[in-house]
């Protein structure tokens, strides 16, 4: 079996002591921002991007890829002791995991969201082995024109996906795709887009404005209400459930797991989403729905365990397509590039290491977290009572040096500092800067493929229309775009958002 | 018929606008091209056409709305996080890493409402204090800790 020799390279790379520690670094961290309200995965990773070029690729990412899930663990564990979410993956998981934790059950809501977790990220790193390999290999066999078509469905579906406005979320990914555009000209080497700067000829800082966007403008938007948070705590008994309780969490996790791990694929898709969708559906399957919110533990079980096959399974597209489904992916390809490594599907081959030790430290990763986190989750909660006034002159200062320690470039700062405003005006126009990342990351590489494309069928652009792939690929984000833009349609997606 | 009033929708389609128009104005300047050869401005160029269509669409629904319910803007804090970083910006050069970074944070401190002189200072000599062991000590990162203005290098 090749998958199992592929797997013993993943192993073999994921097990060294470098990697073993910086796979221990990246699900402590990500357990920590899960735990603190206010500071999320999204915001570390892009704080941890200039730290992450000093490192081989490959730790790099075992890192990064650690605090993305172990930020699913941390947040559920806030969300059931004092029904905060340190996540927007666990929102749901506040409806009933912590009433249970008010009616005495905080053991058992903790026990059922660490299993769940652990069997969907061990699923899903199964599947992740699986099956990207041979999509890897299909994607391959694209052309310009093919590629392309999935850039733009995979663009499209990720606004789909989201709530808010569909026109203005489509708005974002233009500015996206302008603002990666500036810097040289891949083909005639013409410095463009560059407002007339010179500081702006190799284009716009990642690092610059994923920080001003994801750190500074979330400071400023969660300072707009500082409220103090309750600390009315569930007690922590022992963290375990019973065999009654098993049995009943046994079909939520795996439907969770299922429905989380295809969800995490699609584009737009991720972590919270799934949760959200599985907590609908169990739901909707219980012959005792009115149980929910009142401390079903279906409600923790499915959710918990979705939002983690979720945020596993959104590698899939990244590692293999080199096409992010979410921000924390537009991060992670934002790393590989300044990394030197062109994300697509060549990283499979050409860099084994990376690809199979990445996804071989993520079920080492999920067997840490298991075993750290039971024990810890005093700790954790302690943690939970520092303030955030405490916390955001650290990310100030963190962001700051950052930024500048990439290129020790002073303008570096002053364009975080403006991507920060610009960050923050937007939110306050209900204009998701997310859509802006997956544009900015895409950009250079969709006008690659565009104009390759046009070459080789001498400027017709019926070449999208008439290859099958690129034609199909195409008539799928159309019928993204329509499904979202249809009234009754939207309807239903605008109700599924309000649950 | 209510009177459009300024909203959300029209001063987003209003800044998309307004941001195509500036691209516009670097893409103007570019070799378009053909389509077959495209040019370093024929791509963006669509894509400012398409940006300013979308701010119209919006803008065209927000005259179908009335103004928004109030909603609080973060003043204190977009300021002073701003100038917090700005500042670290102007003075790292001149004055050196710990003096720049101790201003940032002592700028930042005063964004919150709940800060307390006793907590601020501690923080601040906390910040610095890890920063400088993090990334001075720690990463080596190659910066004087005081700049020219303050007697070093």
């Amino acid at each position: 079996m090749e998958l199992f020799s592929d797997l013993a390279i993943g192993f073999g790379t994921a097990l060294t002591v470098q990697n073993l520690v910086y796979c221990f670094v990246g699900v402590v961290l990500g357990t920590l921002v899960g735990v603190l309200p206010g500071l999320g995965p999204l915001a570390t990773i892009a704080m941890l991007l200039p730290i992450t070029f000093t490192l081989p690729p490959v730790s790099a990412l075992i890192m990064l890829s650690g605090i993305y899930y172990g930020a699913q663990y941390g947040g559920s564990t806030t969300a059931i002791l004092i029904k905060v979410p340190g996540e927007s993956s666990s929102v749901v998981t506040t409806l009933d995991g912590h009433e249970m934790a008010r009616q005495g059950r905080a053991g058992a809501a903790l026990a059922t969201a660490a299993i769940g977790s652990f069997f969907a990220g061990t699923v899903a790193t199964l599947l992740l082995a699986l099956f990207a390999p041979p999509l890897a290999e299909i994607a391959l066999k694209f052309g310009p024109a093919e590629y392309f078509s999935l850039m733009v469905l995979g663009l499209i579906a990720s606004v789909a996906l989201a709530s808010g406005s569909i026109v203005k979320a489509l708005a974002m990914i233009v500015i996206g795709l302008l603002l990666g555009l500036a810097g040289q000209d891949i083909y005639t080497g013409t410095v463009r887009l560059n407002f007339g700067l010179s500081e702006l000829s190799d284009g716009f800082d990642f690092v610059a404005l994923a920080m001003g966007m994801f750190g500074l403008a979330e400071i400023i938007r969660n300072l707009e209400d500082e409220r103090s948070r309750s600390t009315i705590m569930g007690k922590v008994q022992s963290v375990m459930v019973s065999k009654d309780e098993l049995k009943q969490i046994t079909p939520p996790i795996i439907r969770g797991t299922l429905l989380g791990s295809l969800l995490g694929i699609l584009p737009g898709g991720g972590a919270m989403l799934s949760s959200f969708a599985s907590y609908a559906l169990e739901k909707k399957l219980s012959k005792t729905p009115e149980r929910f919110g009142k401390g079903a533990i279906e409600g923790v079980a499915g959710p918990e365990s979705a939002n983690n096959a979720g945020a596993q399974t959104s590698f899939i597209p990244m590692l293999t397509l080199g096409i992010p489904s979410n921000p924390v992916m537009a991060l992670m390809i934002g790393a590989l590039i300044i990394q030197g490594i062109s994300p697509g599907p060549n990283v499979v081959t050409s860099n084994p290491e990376l690809f199979w030790g990445v996804i071989a430290s993520m079920w080492i990763g999920n067997v840490m977290l298991v075993v750290l986190n039971l024990p810890m989750i005093r700790l954790w909660v302690r943690l939970l009572m520092v303030p955030y006034h405490v916390l955001f002159p650290c990310i100030v200062a963190i962001c700051s040096i950052g930024v500048y320690s990439v290129s020790n470039n002073v303008f570096d700062i002053f364009a975080m500092a403006a991507f920060g405003v610009i960050g923050y005006v937007l939110v306050k126009l209900d204009c998701e800067p997310a859509p802006l990342l997956l544009g900015f990351v895409l950009g250079p590489m969709l006008e690659e493929h565009l104009r390759r494309a046009m070459l080789i069928s001498r400027g017709s652009a019926s070449i999208f229309f008439t290859r099958p792939i690129s034609a199909a690929l195409l008539a799928l984000s159309a019928l993204a775009l329509a499904s979202v833009l249809l009234p009754t349609i939207r309807k239903k997606r605008e109700e599924a958002f309000q649950e | 018929m209510h009177q459009p009033r300024i909203n959300k929708d029209i001063c987003s389609g209003a800044i998309f606008i307004v941001i195509a128009g500036l691209f516009m104005l670097n893409v103007l300047k570019l070799p378009l091209g053909t389509s077959v050869r495209m040019g370093p401005g024929y791509f963006p160029l669509v894509l400012c056409v398409l940006l300013a269509a979308l701010g119209v669409l919006t803008v065209l629904k927000g005259l179908r709305q009335v103004t928004d319910p109030p909603t609080r803007t973060a003043w204190r804090g977009l300021i002073l996080i701003t100038a917090a970083v700005i500042a670290f910006g102007v003075l790292v050069a001149p004055l050196g890493f710990i003096p720049a970074l101790a201003i940032a944070v002592l700028i930042s401190l005063f964004a919150s409402i709940h800060m307390t002189f006793k907590l601020g200072g501690l923080m601040l000599v906390g910040i610095v204090a890890f920063c400088w062991a993090v990334f001075i000590q720690g990463i080596k990162l190659p910066w004087p800790i005081l700049g020219p203005w303050l007697g070093g290098y």
